[in-house]
């Protein structure tokens, strides 16, 4: 015997919204799709922005890069609002735990000296190398409202970066006992360490870039894709070899939540490549300058933090992840 | 070693507020460019106070929290068909307004949040300006969830986007985001953080919430309840930008008075919408507009503005001919929309003789004497099968894009239509109000640009001649979302469901 | 002098937290509204975790506020151990 609850049926006069519906069919449609698609203001503006009077409030021409439709670059993730903050909550609930433990047993204290330095010097300032990964991607955000699809991940990326900058601080807290004193000396190290100038060049040249699809391509793909083959594998394993892995426990959020980015940055940048050979011939520009600049910014960085081989390890993982995009040299 | 014990301050700003540096390698006003235009001052972002000292990670902790349990609901109110327990169908028509007005206009202030957020020099402003942006993203989002299960049973909803770019009162609230967002990064946050999300927003969310509770919409009481703790944060941010910018330099009073004097009066008049809607379209009323306005602002603003005194502002002169207009808005404006319903994306109806009882009790100036006996014509004209509709476009104010239906409530005249004009560059503006006339001669740059909808239409750009033609463009289903309630499609069903003839 | 107020959804904790507001701001009033408690208070009101956590019964967070605020009105003072309300003037 089965049991049915009998509900009360009633035909709906419609499955979804109208242009939901136009994109899609008339059929149940998902949060992403309703939250997503086809809501962003694109015409009959009423003033010019004062602050940039060439172009309109929402405008497709900020980025010289064009689209038949720039709801193709939907999110493979799929992450709307809700989604994502949730996604977000539950890595925040393991590293709490994480940093939690790494108090309550004073991991900190069984970190040798060399670990510590390698921290101090080479981890904290990254701080305010994630506060410029904020700030890139707002200038995406500010300047993508035409597309909610866009709009919503970059601004979800650059949210992200901030809190990744506060990690990094706390991790720093983690090992000057609240005093504030590494994080007082990671910005002496960001501002005066020779191995550190390249790279904070690099971050400001970034944040006077206009097109804000350079600044994506500069940032989340190039600049990412080398710090976090630096970082997130390589000093990773120093780290591990070295003694040092119980501060794994504190990046671990940095890290898983880079690798599932970059599906989003790849799916972006793919499905950019395939509309047009205009398109693929300007990122491969963009790649080809700012990968030249990248090179200059991390040499003295990645000699020092780790040897010579480590940058060209990097650049390694950056051309397999343009390789397997289509835009391979 | 024993770790010293931080405080939220400190550990916020150890958190956050360090995180910036002084640019050697490019012009850091390259990267800022746009601190200066306004002519404000500031000597010294490190007097930013904030706050709620929210992390990152607090924030996606305690905002995952409120979306479990928002969609929770969400989901049982679907799956347990919520909209038959709204009190009358006629109620759906005041959510319509909501989506196709309010939640685009959201995701507009998303994005200037956005902008601002990339732009100030600080950075405890440029994060409450981020938590901003990507709260006002969630609340257009939970919107378009929240009447999602509407939109499947009634007509109305599933145009919103596509009308919110065209539609002529919808651009109205567009033309109040339009304007902040194309402003200096100051003026916007001034006009939408404190002038709207202060001192207004009780008027705005306040009657939609309430209305909602009060007519069995779980959804939308709902959603405005989870979104009530955003606004929290949002106010806060709006009290602290002002105290801020006048307490940095004493330049700045003048150019933020002229702010408050301007978005004070373009908030307020955004909200006429909301006065009509609880005095007219509410099958449960909870409050009138008169009390609404008395309590929310006359004194909870009043004390406001009290507190801001020590700084040289005054209250915006706008707010004695508001309390004038306050006991005529609701009626003048639901008038408009009755009259023009054909052209509307919601129902309108003569209230029954006991909604005329409740008007006359709430207004008892004013009611009986200007508007009992227009409405009891119009049911009367209903009865006859001659439901009156107006012919012809209304003209629109050049600033605030409202039809000219406002009186001289200032003079003690609300009779005579309130009407004023400017020339510039040869072309006469037309204006509803001694205050619309000022913003438009203080920026007239700026404002002869407006892409009102009933000039656009006489120049055939809505499609072409003929309110037919009108329609399409606007993609308003003719004898489904526009017209009377009574014998519309919503009418019809809400009768099938309920079993009732 | 203005009043400040705070508004929580209304739902179990919140009542703890509407408890612990009574017991240490004697003055303030309390209203039960639809789905809303109101409390208002003349100058200043003042949440203190240890109250909360007295009248909840385990640990308490103050900026797990954040959950069930609904409106406030007032300056706001926020730190570990409080939450305070209050007008200058």
């Amino acid at each position: 015997m089965t049991i049915e609850i009998k509900t009360s049926k009633i035909e709906p006069v419609r499955n979804t919204y109208a242009h939901i519906a136009r994109r899609f069919g008339d059929k149940p449609a998902s949060r992403y799709q309703e939250a997503t698609y086809d809501v962003a203001s694109q015409i009959n503006f009423h003033y010019k922005p004062l602050w940039d009077p060439d172009h309109e409030l929402n405008d497709v021409s900020r980025t010289a890069i064009v689209m038949e439709d720039w709801y193709a670059l939907k999110d493979p993730r799929q992450y709307y609002y809700g989604a994502y903050v949730q996604n977000r909550a539950g890595l925040q609930d393991k590293a709490e735990g994480n940093f939690t433990f790494f108090e309550k047993r004073a991991l900190g204290a069984n970190l040798s000296d060399d670990v510590k330095a390698k921290v101090k010097v080479f981890m904290l300032p990254l701080r305010h190398v994630e506060q410029a990964a904020n700030l890139n991607n707002m200038h995406c955000a500010a300047c993508t409202n035409f597309c909610t699809a866009v709009y919503q991940a970059v601004m979800f990326e650059g949210m992200d970066r901030l809190g990744n900058a506060q990690y990094y601080s706390r991790i720093g807290l983690a090992l000057d006992g609240n005093s504030g004193d590494s994080l007082a000396e990671a910005k002496v190290e960001w501002m005066e360490n020779p191995a550190w100038q390249g790279v904070r060049a690099y971050c400001e040249k970034t944040l006077i870039i206009k097109d804000w699809f350079e600044t994506f391509v500069a940032q989340n793909v190039v600049f990412d894709s080398l710090m976090n083959d630096l970082y997130y594998r390589q000093l990773d394993q120093w780290l591990g070899q070295n003694g040092g892995q119980d501060l794994l426990m504190l990046t671990d959020f940095m890290t898983t939540r880079a690798t599932e980015s970059q599906r989003w940055v790849d799916s972006v940048l793919k499905t950019t490549v395939k509309e047009s050979q205009a398109n693929a011939d300007l990122i491969r520009s963009w790649i080809s300058s700012w990968r030249i600049r990248a090179q200059q910014a991390l040499e003295p960085l990645a000699g020092a933090m780790l040897d010579d081989n480590a940058l060209p390890e990097a650049f390694a993982a950056l051309e397999a992840r343009l390789e397997k995009i289509g835009l391979g040299a | 070693m024993q770790a010293k014990k931080l405080n939220v301050k400190d550990k916020y700003r150890l958190l956050t507020r360090d995180l910036d540096w002084d640019f050697s390698y490019e012009d850091r006003k390259e990267a800022f460019p746009y601190e200066e235009f306004e002519g404000i001052k500031i000597t010294d972002w490190d007097k930013w106070e904030d706050p709620f000292r929210l992390t990152m990670d607090a924030y996606w902790k305690y905002q995952a929290e409120k979306e479990k349990k928002l969609y929770a609901i969400y989901d049982a109110f679907a799956q347990n068909n919520g909209h038959l327990n709204i009190s009358d169908a006629r109620y759906v028509n005041a959510i319509k307004i909501f989506l196709t007005a309010v939640s685009p206009a959201e995701y507009a202030s998303s994005n200037g949040f956005a902008w601002a957020g990339r732009h100030y020099g600080g950075m405890g402003a440029r994060v409450a300006a981020q938590m901003q942006s990507i709260d006002e993203l969630r609340h257009y989002q939970t919107q378009i969830h929240a009447m999602s299960h509407y939109n499947k049973y009634f007509d109305g909803f599933e145009e919103f986007a596509h009308m919110h770019d065209r539609v002529w009162y919808i651009s109205v609230v567009k033309s109040f985001f339009d304007d902040c967002r194309s402003a200096g990064p100051f003026e916007y946050i001034v006009a939408v953080s404190f002038a709207f999300e202060y001192v207004l927003t009780n008027l705005l969310f306040v009657p939609f919430m309430s209305g909602a509770a009060y007519n069995g919409d779980m959804a939308t009481v709902t959603f405005g309840f989870s979104a009530q703790s955003d606004e929290a944060r949002h106010m806060t941010l709006g009290l602290e930008i002002i105290k801020f910018l006048l307490e940095q330099h004493e330049d700045n009073v003048p150019i933020v008075q002229q702010w408050l004097d301007k978005w004070l009066w373009r908030g307020y008049r955004i909200l006429s919408v909301v006065a009509m809607m609880m005095d007219y379209m509410l099958p449960q009323k909870f409050m009138s507009w008169k009390e609404a306005w008395e309590l929310y602002f006359e004194e909870a603003g009043g004390a406001l503005f009290k507190d801001l005194e020590r700084y040289g502002i005054k209250m915006p002169e706008c707010a004695e001919l508001i309390r004038k207009e306050k006991d005529h808005l609701s009626h003048q404006a639901w008038w408009t929309f009755y009259s023009w319903g054909q052209a509307a994306a919601f129902h309108t109806w003569t209230p029954n003789a006991e909604e005329m009882d409740w008007l006359s009790e709430k207004y008892p100036d004013t009611f009986d004497k200007y508007y009992r006996g227009r409405l009891e014509k119009a049911a009367e004209l209903e009865e006859q099968g001659e439901r009156f509709y107006n012919s012809g476009l209304p003209q629109l104010c050049q600033t605030c894009q409202i039809p000219m239906f406002f009186t001289e409530c200032g003079h003690d005249e609300p009779e005579e239509i309130s009407y004023r004009e400017s020339v510039y560059n040869d072309e006469r503006f037309h204006f509803c109000s001694d205050m619309c006339k000022t913003i438009f001669d203080n920026e007239p740059e700026k404002y002869v640009h407006s892409w009102l909808p009933v000039h656009q239409i006489f120049q055939g750009n809505c499609g072409g001649e003929g309110l037919d033609k009108v329609m399409e463009y606007y993609n308003m289903g003719v004898g489904e979302m526009n017209l009377d309630y009574k014998g519309s499609p919503d009418e019809q069903r809400w009768k099938k469901w309920k079993g009732v003839a | 002098m203005s009043k400040v107020m705070i508004g929580l959804q209304d739902n179990d904790e919140s009542r703890y937290i509407v408890a612990a507001i009574e017991e240490d701001n004697p003055t303030a009033v309390v209203h039960y509204e639809p789905a809303i408690i109101r409390v208002e208070n003349e100058g200043s009101l003042q949440i203190n975790r240890g109250t909360v956590e007295e009248h909840m019964g385990c640990d308490w967070v103050v900026q797990s506020l954040h959950v069930n605020l609904v409106t406030l009105t007032g300056n706001i003072d926020e730190d570990d151990d409080y939450f305070r309300l209050q007008w200058n003037s």
